[in-house]
């Protein structure tokens, strides 16, 4: 019938392709290829597969790789692959001053850069015996807390996109900017400040700072509100956090993980108070009234919990400091040059991804004979592959965005 | 909240000199009790840190005791330091600030650390710190925290000279990360270490970067201060600076 449909020139001028009309050569080959594809998905199966999450992929925050070997769904093995930005600060740290090191560390945790100078400062205040003026360390901790500000406010918005909700993030890097623009307005830099002096801070604030600082820390407050009532109390953030990737404290502590992600396992530790006996703290936490928040889950809702209080606890730390901001200088009495006397000394203070630390050995010279950076990021992550061993791959990123790491500060 | 427990220290301790150095030294020296011959140095800066040498062979005992004896609960981090000179001379040392040509300096201070380097031990400048001790030129340095007493704990030890010390991730599993990255940046070897294999380098790099003899070459191509291609300043108006 169909063959006088087609003409003589068609390819489907016989009646026995006619009655198969879907078949061609093409065809064939498609389907063997399917079939071939079966067989390897069936050989994989049998002896697992392996999943390449990134270099680039939305969920590692930058460059990190992980291959996950997988059993059906469930990650049996997986093996973080860093090293994609790695950009040698140690070694550079030892042909720079003291004063230039600051000006590296800025890029560890680029978004709370400030307190990476910060424990830097203090580790060679420490070698050399300075302390700074009461106002310089209130101002220290003023932009300290900021910073911790600026960071977590972007991982609260963050986190829900990992989830699938897109808006927060965008309603994060929205009042996000009321901080950046104070401490732009008293360092002179968006994201990398470069403000913390040996003895002391660059600069005083500038007129009228202190208000308008206040006037953005009530537009934090009303963010965390609004992430309190958009993704704490959802129903689909609960059933996708509650119960996943339990970190037990002790676990933890083995690996080496701090800051907000032990707190939520209900180890209460927390580098701003408990600062270690004899030692001074260098910045104003002792002289102010305020709590470290702890949950006793361990999982990814409680991470989320802790930071989103840790960001009102910033807040409030900002607003009593700037009500008892002491008046006076700036700068100890340094030297011009900065030589800092032979000796070891590490220094570690409560960074918003968790501790960071230096460990600076002097040999009286200008610049540092070793710096070791003790980055918060990259305990936090090193527990990764214990932690996602048998989780399933849709978890792998709720628990990594939950652990909230930073790549500069796993890389270094 | 089990652990919190644990955790019940008061918030704010008045910076009293006397007890805090107490604490410290009472632990350096149930250390030294415990370790006996295996503690081989210590530092102790009243008020501020202390830090014991054990010989290597111990190094694994250490850990195992300080963890589950004194309660160090708490891995922070793990690294070496390589105590030799650097054979380029100090960078930031410019040839208009000393008597002695860089290129001088450099050649001296590699003829030195070859010189130490043949007969085993090693001493580097005299007026390098070494708190603790020590006659080797690779050190590694791991420290420890307390969370009840707040205290943290730099332990060291020499690296002999087949360059390997046992590995700490039988008793700190975070240690894991931490030794690849001391592995592949000094080349010390840890031994029992369930995979040494590169962390930040890829594979199949050679040298060990935090070496002080691995050149920086950024710096050697464009020595500090960095004169060639500054533009100078615009004309500043004396009279505007305030």
């Amino acid at each position: 019938m169909s063959a006088t449909a087609a003409g003589p020139g068609s390819p489907i001028a016989n009646d026995s392709a006619a009655d198969h009309p879907m078949i061609d050569r093409r065809q064939l080959a498609y389907i063997a290829a399917q079939a071939a594809d079966a067989r390897v998905n069936v050989e994989l199966e049998a002896e697992g597969m392996t999943l390449n999450i990134g270099p680039q992929h939305p969920a590692t925050h930058g460059t990190l790789r992980i291959v996950a070997r997988l059993d059906g769904e469930q990650v049996v093995d997986a093996d973080p692959i860093m090293g994609y930005m790695h950009r040698g600060y140690e070694k550079l740290a030892e042909v720079r001053t003291y004063p230039q090191v600051t000006a590296l560390v800025n890029r560890i945790d680029w978004l709370g850069s400030f307190a990476n100078e910060v424990p830097f400062i203090l580790a060679a205040e420490q070698l050399m015996g300075v302390e700074a003026p009461p106002r310089a360390q209130w101002i220290r901790t003023i932009l300290f807390e900021m910073a911790r500000v600026a960071n977590i406010t972007l991982f609260l918005g963050d986190m829900a996109v990992q989830l699938g909700a897109v808006s927060p993030v965008f309603y994060a890097f929205r009042d996000r900017e009321h901080v950046l623009n104070q401490i732009e307005a008293a360092t002179g830099g968006r994201f990398h400040p470069n403000f913390d002096r040996i003895g002391g801070i660059k600069d005083d604030l500038p007129a009228g700072w202190i208000a308008e600082t206040r006037r953005s820390i009530g537009k934090i407050r009303d963010f965390t509100q609004e992430m309190e009532d958009l993704i704490i109390g959802n129903e689909i953030f609960q059933t996708r956090t509650r119960g996943i990737g339990v970190i037990p404290a002790d676990i933890g502590l083995s690996y080496g993980m701090t800051g907000a992600n032990i707190r939520a396992s209900g180890v209460d530790w927390d580098l701003r108070r408990d600062t270690p006996p004899g030692q001074s703290s260098g910045l104003a936490y002792d002289q102010i009234d305020w709590k470290v928040w702890t949950h006793p889950d361990g999982d990814s809702y409680a991470r989320y919990w802790v930071r989103l209080q840790e960001v009102r606890e910033a807040c409030h730390i900002i607003d009593q400091l700037l009500d008892g901001l002491p008046g006076g200088p700036i700068m100890a009495k340094v030297p011009r040059i900065i030589k800092v006397p032979a000796g070891e000394a590490y220094v570690a203070t409560e960074n918003p991804l968790g501790v960071m630390g230096y460990y600076v050995i002097s040999e009286g010279g200008l610049e540092p004979f070793r710096v070791k950076i003790r980055s918060a990021s990259f305990s936090n992550m090193s527990i990764s592959p214990w932690l996602l061993k048998g989780t399933y791959v849709p978890d792998v990123v709720t628990i990594l965005a939950s652990l909230y790491f930073i790549l500069g500060d796993i890389d270094r | 909240m089990t652990l919190s427990s644990t955790e019940a220290e008061t918030v704010d301790d008045a910076a009293s000199d006397a007890p805090v150095d107490e604490a410290r030294s009472s632990l350096l020296e149930a250390i030294t009790a415990e370790l006996g011959d295996a503690v081989v140095g210590s530092h102790l800066i009243p008020g501020r840190d202390v830090w014991v040498r054990v010989s290597p062979e111990a190094w694994a005992d250490t850990a195992d005791y300080l963890r589950n004896r004194q309660r160090f609960r708490f891995f922070d981090w793990l690294s070496a330091i390589d105590w030799m000179p650097s054979p380029f001379g100090r960078s930031l040392d410019a040839e208009i600030d000393s008597e002695v040509s860089t290129l001088d300096r450099m050649a001296e201070t590699v003829r030195a650390s070859r010189a130490d380097q043949a007969d085993g031990s090693f001493i580097g400048f005299e007026d390098s710190p070494r708190y603790a001790g020590g006659e080797t030129r690779f050190q590694v340095l791991a420290r420890l925290h307390n969370l009840t007493t707040d205290i943290g704990l730099n332990i060291k030890a020499d690296v002999p000279a087949d360059l390997t010390v046992p590995t700490w991730t039988d008793h700190f599993p975070g240690a894991d990360w931490h030794e690849r990255e001391a592995w592949e940046m000094y080349g010390v070897v840890f031994a029992g270490h369930p995979g040494l294999r590169n962390l930040y380098l890829p594979t199949g790099f050679e040298g060990h970067p935090l070496r002080k003899d691995y050149p920086l070459l950024s710096r050697l191509v464009k020595p500090w201060p960095g004169i060639v291609d500054v533009e100078p300043m615009p004309e500043v108006d004396e009279g505007g600076e305030q």
